[in-house]
């Protein structure tokens, strides 16, 4: 959590190293080594239960008996979690919602609305909103306050197809513009693959990781989400020849 | 001025109204009602130690729930038993050791119904000087503390995740109650102070729709409740504790009305 060590670079926002975390002695994750850099875009995919949102609070410092390393540069994030449920009893707007960690001046707070597309809501109670709707205030919120390092998890979630694909543009526009790091939680293959530039697939422990081309060959990712899905990267990849290559270290656990 | 029992009643009652109206809000928020009660009963083990060992009352309550509070922790982390269950053990086992003291001390003459339910004759203007300053610490340190108590009542990951540092957030809440249970308890009495936390804050949750305006409700309702019931504690010759929180239960039940018309209004 301190200034930069030797072994990273500047460029680097977290850093995990060989972390896991155990809860009742069942390990949820373990042995996961993963770095974020400004302006890269992480993502991490594997079926329910194989430990993305717990890798994501490791990397985050949500929990703080872990086995292994993170180390942490930066400590402006912002953080959209996989579940956010807000009691009756807390009347709270959108706009309340907004600077709940930051106090933002109002255009700041309108133009990270107007971004998700829902500066419309700004009055509204949330308890009020739909799920997608939900969904676009919590992104709204965790990029207005510019942050170092962007952390979400299933963002798009509940949201309707042309808004998760015009979202996960944005995504990629702010990881440019703001020139952050982002680490990604995500079960949509199609969609994440655009932007991503390093994917972890994660089942418990660290399958295989790499550029998504490199992923979708690898045999375990090839075990875990069908040969079909492989054929959907590699489609993907297909068509959008202009990915940037990166030398994709894969690692066999 | 202070001279009329009466006047000092009212100035202490205000002055916790003023402390129990953003406290209560955080109570009813975060679902420390059953918290707030072990703390209050605890809180005549507190006022026996005074007694025995000639102590201000408000320090050694405020000594003593923090100990209880602290215990709490202890416990969740040591053992699987559920919540309720160790807030119950606590509540019931401190308030009985407390009685049994009482028993020995059979030198002092009690007035345990005061202690249970408050009495306006007992506010000295010692007292007043102690809910006057002690409620301005406590809001003082309710302002410091708002961002991330805030945002870890909402959520306690988002707080975490982006450095607000809610558990220590939370631990000064802990001590923030313990200390109002201290210097409202001769007024409103250590079996109904949770009322008083709870019942104007949720009157606020009716009428609001921000958390600032529940705030701001919640002490008006608590200023008002003080008013009424110490007026009519004062005309029908009632305790003062059961006098506050019947006024504020009679300004919940008006709340509701507006509920009701909100609804209807939506149909």
């Amino acid at each position: 959590m301190s200034s930069s060590k030797m072994g990273s670079n500047n460029n680097t926002l977290v850093k995990l190293k060989n972390a896991g975390y155990q809860q009742n002695s069942k390990w949820l994750v373990k042995g996961v080594s993963l770095e974020v850099e400004k302006g890269k875009i992480v993502t991490l995919i594997g079926p329910n239960g194989s430990g993305k949102s717990t890798t994501a609070k490791i990397a985050l410092g949500i929990y703080k008996k872990i086995e292994g390393e993170v180390e942490k540069y930066t400590n402006k994030v912002g953080y959209v979690p996989q579940k956010v449920s807000i009691d009756w009893t807390l009347p709270l707007r959108v706009n309340d919602f907004m600077v709940l960690t930051e106090n933002l001046k109002d255009d700041a707070i309108d133009q990270a609305l107007s971004l998700t597309g829902v500066v419309h809501l700004k009055n509204k109670n949330l308890g009020n909103l739909s799920g997608g709707e939900f969904q676009r205030v919590l992104l709204a919120r965790a990029i207005s306050k510019k942050p170092d390092l962007l952390v979400l998890d299933e963002p798009v979630q509940g949201v309707d197809f042309t808004g998760e694909i015009a979202l996960y543009e944005l995504i990629k526009k702010i990881s440019e513009e703001l020139n952050c790091g982002i680490l990604l939680i995500s079960h949509d293959l199609h969609t994440v693959m655009s932007a991503t530039d390093h994917v972890v697939c994660l089942n418990g422990h660290v399958c295989c990781s790499g550029s998504p081309s490199d992923v979708a060959k690898n045999n375990e990712y090839k075990a875990l989400f069908g040969e079909q899905a492989s054929q959907t990267l590699s489609i993907y990849e297909h068509k959008h020849d202009h990915v940037h290559s990166h030398e994709g270290e894969i690692k066999k656990n | 001025m202070f001279d009329d029992f009466f006047i000092r009643a009212l100035v202490a009652g205000l002055g916790v109204a003023f402390v129990t109206g953003p406290l209560g809000c955080f109570v009813v928020w975060r679902r420390l009602s059953y918290f707030g009660d072990t703390l209050a009963h605890s809180a005549l083990l507190g006022v026996t130690i005074a007694y025995s060992f000639e102590l201000n009352i408000a320090i050694s309550v405020f000594l003593i729930s923090s100990v209880i509070a602290l215990i709490l922790i202890q416990l969740q982390r040591k053992t699987n038993l559920p919540g309720d269950a160790l807030l119950g053990l606590l509540a019931h086992s401190s308030l009985a050791v407390g009685l049994v003291v009482i028993g020995f001390l059979t030198f002092i003459r009690f007035d345990i119904m005061g202690l249970l339910f408050g009495d306006i004759l007992a506010v000295t203007v010692n007292d007043l000087i102690i809910i006057w300053v002690g409620g301005a610490l406590i809001l003082l340190v309710l302002k410091l503390i708002w961002k991330p108590l805030f945002a870890s009542t909402v959520n306690y990951e988002l707080a975490e995740a982006e450095g607000l540092n809610p558990d220590r957030a939370k631990a000064i809440f802990t001590i923030l109650m313990a200390a109002i249970i201290a210097i409202s308890i001769k007024m409103v009495g250590l079996l109904l102070i949770t009322g008083m936390l709870i019942i104007p804050a949720a009157m606020a949750r009716n009428i609001s729709d921000t958390p600032k305006k529940m705030v701001l409700f919640s002490i008006i309702g608590g200023l008002l409740s003080v008013i009424i019931g110490l007026f009519s504690s004062l005309e029908f010759n009632t305790a003062s504790g059961p006098s506050i929180i019947t006024a504020s239960l009679i300004l919940f039940i008006l709340s509701l009305l507006k509920i009701k018309q909100s609804i209807h209004l939506k149909n």
